[in-house]
């Protein structure tokens, strides 16, 4: 196969690295199969429903694309997915860092059960969350005395869903940072002690430059997180529209009143927001080590 | 005296001196904790067994719930399986075998975190529904439903669950020491009793806390099961879409009972899954 034969077609030429390790594989066939067993899993699995939502949205032309997101309501759900996001990614960016550090660097009774309790949000079902909450806040709550004398609403309105959507999505953050806080050396924060550092100092100059990547990480997990909640916000924000409607909801919403080029046009959008930022963040790292 | 105990000493004054600043920061963190995870927790357990285990059993029991239970359980046993086995076989193909477009399906294994569970309820129905085109033809060729039915279920929860045990076994396999599979060869041994004998037996935990983890996710799924499963009791109400009628329809003693079965299964799995890892890091390093 290394001399080439003059007779070969432009085509050949342009296929000839798929040629080459074609060649180079004969005879590992067990390994072909498994290969394209995994690609074809892939690409019906996933590969083949995210193409579907791109056609889906566009079967009707661009035009009614814009017009179906021009609906007055959508614009406000989906500023209410982003600053409930911005709120929930901002409050554990700093107790998410906090619980992280605790448990690293202390010893307290009780720290593996709470530990293990972090991951809870993971598998219980948003909806149960935003029920929990529903418990606490809502109109026969238990703390419903206190919402009450203190003059703020909880439940059906976005302080509730901010609430059940750091529920949702503690794990994240803390995940992301307790192993970058294992592997970083304590050695460093003493030697900054020995040059007269003070604990602000220290923090501020040594420890948290070598937190950043997991930090941007973890902030960019629980944001992704935060746009797609649907179930835990909406039993604790009930969904009305034009009030705490966020992007999930209007989609949901639209597909139950059967306007479905603005259920799946807004469906695109928010995905595509939550992938781009993933891959971003993950180009951004990726490209920083 | 040499530098390094003069460093310790100091470091070790630095944090006598200051343990408020270190307590400031605990129990601002326990409290956090308390007030956002263990309260709402706790409150569920006291609102379903307020009225005695009785009541909770005969909530539970209800017909309704428990066909949402039972659909719940066995859907997710359903893809604990096939996921098992593909991400198994998908985490194998990428750690040992050299083929065009590797890295790009590499990055595709990621995609279903970063896509909202809703939008992936989207997608399947743009492909399944039943005005859809290839949703139509499985119904009139096969009399095939996937779209508020149970396949629609299994089909939305792989979709979302195919990291969990790819990545779970992906780092094990890298790691893996591919001597010992030679030594095996050169004994005669074939392909297929490398891969049982000498592969399989270190990726047995990873792949078990995988599962674990795929199933624990599934118990509580919702966005992407109500879309695609809709609401119909007896046949496509799995246990979360039951709890949010349940709220909905104010009935607060059912709502919080089958919530409390779903968490104390949530609990079960990942405590065990936590057991799991640790033991394996525990033997890790007993090899080492």
């Amino acid at each position: 196969m290394s001399i080439t034969s003059p007779s070969r077609t432009s085509f050949e030429k342009l296929q000839s690295p798929l040629l080459a390790w074609v060649d180079r594989n004969k005879g590992k066939w067990a390994g072909w199969i498994l290969i394209s067993l995994v690609v074809f899993y892939v690409a019906f699995l996933i590969l083949t429903p995210i193409t579907a939502l791109a056609f889906g949205a566009f079967e009707k032309g661009i035009g009614e694309i814009i017009f179906a997101l021009s609906e007055p309501g959508i614009a406000l759900a989906f500023w209410n997915t982003l600053w409930i996001s911005l709120v929930v990614v901002t409050v554990h960016a700093i107790f998410g860092t906090l619980v992280a550090w605790i448990f690293v660097r202390h010893r307290f009774p009780g720290r593996d059960l709470i530990n293990g309790l972090v991951d809870m949000p993971f598998a219980v079902s948003p909806v149960v969350a935003g029920y929990m909450l529903l418990l606490l806040f809502g109109r026969n709550g238990l703390l419903a005395p206190v919402i009450d004398a203190l003059g703020i609403q909880v439940a059906f309105a976005l302080p509730g869903m901010v609430l059940a959507t750091l529920f949702v999505t503690m794990p994240f953050m803390i995940r992301e940072l307790i192993p970058v806080l294992e592997a970083f050396d304590t050695r460093q924060e003493k030697a900054a002690a020995t040059l007269g550092a003070n604990g602000w100092q220290i923090f501020w100059r040594v420890t948290f430059p070598a937190l950043r990547w997991g930090m941007i990480y973890g902030i960019t997990l629980t944001f992704a997180r935060a746009l797609g909640e649907f179930g835990a916000v909406l039993v604790i924000g009930g969904g009305v529209q034009g009030r705490t409607e966020t992007a999930t909801l209007f989609i949901y919403r639209a597909l139950e009143e059967r306007q479905y080029i603005g259920a799946y046009s807004a469906a695109l959008a928010l995905g595509l927001f939550s992938l781009l930022l993933v891959l971003g963040s993950d180009w951004l790292r990726r490209r920083k080590h | 005296m040499n530098l390094q105990t003069t460093v310790t000493q100091i470091g070790n004054k630095r944090s006598a001196t200051l343990p408020w600043g270190q307590w400031g920061v605990r129990s601002v963190a326990l409290s956090y904790l308390a007030f956002m995870l263990i309260i709402p927790l706790l409150v569920i357990l006291q609102d379903g067994l307020q009225e005695g285990p009785a009541e909770f059993w005969r909530q539970i029991t209800l017909p309704a719930a428990w066909h949402a239970l039972k659909l719940t359980l066995w859907t997710a046993t359903v893809m604990t399986i096939v996921n098992t086995i593909m991400g198994t076989l998908t985490a194998f193909v990428l750690v040992r075998y050299d083929f065009p477009g590797k890295t790009i399906l590499n990055g595709i294994i990621d995609l279903p975190l970063a896509i909202p569970t809703l939008v992936t309820g989207v997608m399947l129905v743009i492909l399944f529904g039943p005005q859809e085109v290839l949703g139509a033809w499985l119904k009139e060729q096969f009399d095939f439903s996937v779209m508020f039915a149970p396949p629609g279920i299994i089909l939305a929860l792989l979709f979302l669950t195919f990291p969990f045990v790819v990545r779970s076994v992906q780092p094990v396999l890298l790691e893996l020491d591919r001597a010992q599979e030679r030594a095996a060869a050169t004994l005669g041994a074939g392909g297929w009793t490398i891969f049982r004998r000498i592969i399989l037996p270190p990726l047995t935990l990873p792949v078990i806390t995988g599962a674990l983890l795929s199933f624990a996710r599934a118990i509580g799924e919702f966005g992407s099961i109500v879309i695609v499963a809709g609401n119909i009791p007896f046949r496509s109400q799995t246990a979360a879409v039951y709890v949010f009628g349940e709220v909905e329809s104010e009935n607060r003693l059912g709502a919080s009972a089958v919530s409390i079965v779903m968490v104390a299964i949530a609990f079960g799995l990942l405590m065990f899954a936590d057991y799991l890892r640790k033991r394996s890091k525990s033997s890790k390093r007993e090899n080492v």
